[in-house]
């Protein structure tokens, strides 16, 4: 990652010049702020300012040091060194009870959930009001938790439990608990990089609510678009170094990024798009599952990226898991190249050379106690690298630096414990993996979650390279621009069916959003209350009402 | 609201349990099918004095042992240092009513202080010094298996024919015709039972199994509910060994093998060794199908050695049923 000094902050700029002291015009107040790991220097002399009544946008590359900084604030690193104020008055976090006691709660990247816990048990642990101090009524606990879901919009049923939801619903219950607490301060660390955009929508309008003159928001993301929508301001920073604060308002969001990965990068370029279009390698009919799917058929061509769009709970994700085993199918057939398959695990479809990437990383994807090296050549050990069983280190080296030079993966070293890396560089050591593989049809759910503007170019471009050399691809996305930017074709899911494919010359925001928002088997009207959204706040929403 | 999705999380949601459940029915109908097999097989092992007088008392060790343990096994942990832990708090009860000749209600909560310090200090190893449970157990296992014996005479076993109120604990009748030792067998599993579904402390023993992680996140105290676990089964040690003692006198080696029968009981009963689920009544039946085992096995005139195989095969079974059903939670997860 180069890095370009001359973006650095204005000298002249008053906000940066001034040495900043404890100050109650502000709401909370960091300086100085210190942290390092082993061979990594987290922070360096950061600071970072947040105005009562306002929502300030964090951000910065992968391993910038965004989440280390709101794990010191909430409790969970303790700081080198550094100076931190709350409401003018010093602020001393001792741990995470603490820093909800002092009013700052948080949602961290990665889910923090107990999946055996039903929701209201998630949303309410450590404040379970016990009478007499132990015994515990379920009836309260649902109940506080349904009034609490009710007032949020959130349609969860606080008696599930957490495992069984989708990563989008767990979201939301991270979202309600943090917003049990009725804190002054709420951290948010990506919490929209599992949602999609009417949930989006709802989340702002949410935070929208939060927002009052005794209360202020950080809000973390990497999706530029988001900033503008909710944040006042934004912090940039770069490499653990503070480099500027701009008013949204008047800063396009070009200069955000060039700040913040200190270069230029035209982030709009649209790769070549080859169009696919050969022999019909993957051929889906009539797949069906006890949950969700219905009918669902489509054919993969050879060096073709089919895109999957549809709106959180379509089915996207079900049908890859019934592709490759994940899930259990009730009918349909899946034949690749011509010959009928029917994989019983991930494993198995490994062995077809189907590779699927899962959406929720921290529970399929990684081996998280292991290095980086490891987890990128694990699932091409027994092909690529061993010989009669014995295990060829050097060459899978090789390999995971190459990868790791080629992602830009922050890490000290290819040892390194994936868990110490940071959530966007996770992710792509996961990527790195399945790259690695040598599969003829990849399946990638949310590729590019918690990844940042410059390393998505990087892997567009791979994935770009991947299908001009003949493997197909199928991409699963929320973000609709990715979806439509890098498909050749564009199948759209609603309650899980597919009710529409659109070519890519055809897709578009509208079109897409039209059948995402179609009920296959009712009236399409009904269609805006999917959205979780008022139609009014909504344009995709809106776009609909006019089809129906 | 997503109508598209609520039937979906609430369909998986309820297959869970329902899995859960047949988890649970299906260990309930083993144990009715081998009941009913050495029913059949042997014509002593069918009438209530064995049923009760022998099959009853002698799972009740192991029964208690289990219920205690059911608590380190959901927060993802394991106890070996239970079985010996009889023998401990045995002779520990026996030093304090004979050698000391303490009075019997001090002496009685001397003993349960012993077994919650032997948990106090596997909590303590565990929790604060970050040693994985299997071997801190295992050591303490070590520990509990030799200090009987240093503070035996010789190893000899202490006899408490002259505290019949002592021995009334096991053998009396509170009830008639019902002996004392499965009352409080009954008891202790009313109290697990409450303690894990109606309290903050089983509620947090669920969070820890299920991500430790988040739970400490979430602001709690993870370290010291772990000790409080392991605690808490210690004194369900103390229990047990108090009931053994009670039984049969405090010996040196009482207990021996008994963690292992445990441990699997609480598998039957269809806690999770990853931890985060389990249950109380799952744990009860799978202790009575240890003890129906036990019993009807040897009414049946099957050598030792045979038993131990049968027992090995149990477990296997147990442990296979336990994948099992995780490898089905996963994938409809
Ligand atoms: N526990 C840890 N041990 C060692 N290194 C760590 C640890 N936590 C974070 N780091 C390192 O500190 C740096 C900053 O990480 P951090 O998670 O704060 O990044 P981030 O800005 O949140 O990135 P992302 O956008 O990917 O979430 C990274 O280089 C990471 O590898
Ligand atoms: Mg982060």
């Amino acid at each position: 990652m180069e890095l370009n000094k001359n973006t650095d902050p204005d000298p002249a700029d008053p906000k940066v010049a001034a040495p900043p002291v404890a100050d109650d015009r502000y709401l909370l107040e960091l300086s100085g702020v210190n942290k390092s790991f082993p061979g990594v220097r987290a922070l360096d002399d950061m600071q970072l300012n947040l105005r009562y009544g306002e929502v300030l946008a964090l951000v910065g590359e992968n391993g910038a040091g965004k989440s280390t900084l709101m794990k010191l604030l909430s409790g969970v690193y303790t700081p080198d060194s550094g100076e931190f104020y709350l409401r003018g008055r010093p602020l001393r976090v001792s741990g995470p009870r603490d820093a909800q006691q002092q009013g700052i709660a948080i949602i961290h990247q990665e889910f923090n959930l107990m999946p055996d816990l039903t929701v209201a048990e998630n949303i309410f642990i450590g404040q379970e009001k016990p009478s007499g101090g132990f015994l515990l009524n379920n009836r309260t606990l649902n109940r506080r938790a349904r009034d609490l879901l009710e007032r949020l919009h959130l349609p969860l049923d606080p008696r599930t439990p957490v495992g069984a939801l989708t990563v989008a619903r767990q979201q939301m219950v991270e979202i309600a608990k943090a917003l049990s607490y009725d804190a002054q301060v709420l951290i948010m660390d990506e919490p929209t990089a599992a949602l999609n955009d009417a949930e989006v929508a709802t989340l702002h309008e949410l935070i929208r609510h939060y927002v009052s003159p005794d209360t202020g928001v950080i809000y973390i993301s990497h999706k530029m678009d988001e900033l503008k929508a909710i944040s006042q301001r934004i912090t940039v920073i770069r490499d653990g170094q503070y480099i500027d604060t701009l008013d949204t308002a008047t800063t396009s969001m070009g200069e955000v990024i060039s700040r913040m990965v200190g270069r230029q990068l035209n982030v709009n370029a649209k790769p070549e798009n080859v169009h696919g279009g050969r022999e019909v390698i993957l051929s889906v009919q009539g797949l069906s599952t006890h949950g969700l799917l219905k009918d669902v058929s489509f054919e993969l061509r050879e060096g073709e990226i089919l895109g999957f769009a549809g709106l959180m709970g379509a089915g996207r994700t079900e049908v890859a898991r019934a592709i490759v085993g994940a899930d259990k199918r009730s009918a349909g057939t899946v034949k690749l190249r011509g010959r009928t398959i029917d994989p019983a695990n991930p494993a198995q479809a490994a062995k077809y050379r189907i590779g699927y990437l899962s959406e929720d990383r921290k529970r399929y994807g990684l081996l998280l106690d292991q290095s980086v090296t490891t987890n990128i050549a694990l699932s091409s050990l027994a092909e690529r690298f061993s010989t009669a069983g014995f295990v060829r280190d050097r060459p899978a080296k090789a390999a995971a630096r190459e990868y790791v030079a080629q992602l830009k993966v922050k890490t000290p070293s290819i040892s390194q414990i994936t868990k110490n890396l940071s959530g966007g560089n996770q992710q792509k050591v996961v990527i790195a993996k399945w790259l690695l593989k040598d599969c003829d049809v990849l399946i990638f759910d949310e590729p590019t979650r918690g990844i940042d503007v410059g390393a998505k170019e990087e892997i567009y471009g791979l994935l770009n390279e991947l299908a001009e050399g003949g493997k197909s691809i199928i991409m699963i996305s929320s973000e609709l621009p990715e979806v439509l930017r890098m498909s050749h074709r564009v199948i759209v899911m609603s309650e899980g069916r597919i009710t529409g494919e659109l070519a890519a010359g055809d897709a578009n925001q509208e079109s897409v959003m039209h059948y995402a928002t179609l009920r296959p088997d009712e009236n399409a009207a009904d269609a805006v209350e999917l959205g979780l959204v008022d139609p009014a706040d909504s344009d995709n929403t809106h776009q609909h009402g006019k089809e129906a | 609201m997503s109508t598209a999705e609520v039937p979906v999380a609430a369909r998986r949601g309820m297959s869970d349990n329902v899995r859960m459940r047949l988890q649970q029915l299906a260990a309930f109908a083993g144990l009715i099918v081998i009941t009913a097999f050495f029913a059949v097989a042997s014509d002593h092992f069918f009438n209530y004095d064995n049923l009760v007088n022998n099959i009853l008392v002698s799972t009740v060790q192991i029964g208690i042992l289990a219920l205690g343990t059911t608590f380190v096994i959901i927060t993802g942990g394991i106890d070996l240092s239970i079985g010996f832990g009889i023998a401990l708090t045995g002779m520990m009860a026996g030093t304090f009513l004979i050698t000391w000749d303490l009075p019997l209600g001090l002496g009685l909560l001397l003993t349960l202080v012993v077994g919650g310090l032997i948990g106090l200090v596997n909590g303590f190893n565990i929790s604060i010094l970050g040693m994985p449970p299997f071997i801190a157990t295992l050591a303490m296992m070590l520990v509990c298996q030799g200090l009987p014996i240093v503070i035996s005479d010789n190893g000899a076993s202490i006899y408490f024919d002259d505290l019949p109120a002592f021995q009334d604990l096991s053998g009396g009748t509170l009830i008639p015709n019902f002996p004392n030792a499965v009352l409080i067998f009954l008891v202790c599993a009313v109290i697990a039972w409450f303690l894990l579904n109606r309290t903050l402390f089983g509620r947090y023993t669920f969070a820890i199994g299920s991500n430790e992680e988040a739970t400490a996140l979430s602001g709690i105290n993870v370290k010291k509910w772990k000790i409080i676990v392991y605690t808490v089964a210690g004194v369900f040690i103390g229990i047990a060994g108090i009931i053994s003692a009670a039984r049969i006198g405090a010996s040196p080696s009482a207990g021996k093998g008994m963690e292992l029968q445990a441990i699997a009981a609480v598998v039957i009963g269809g806690t999770s060794l990853a931890g985060g689920k389990g249950t109380i009544v799952g744990t009860v039946i799978g202790a009575l199908i240890i003890g129906v085992l036990n019993n009807g096995l040897q009414v049946m005139g099957v050598p030792q050695e045979w038993q131990y195989v049968i027992l090995g095969v149990v477990i296997l079974i147990a442990v296979y049923i336990d994948m099992v059903r995780k490898k089905s939670a996963t994938a409809a997860g």
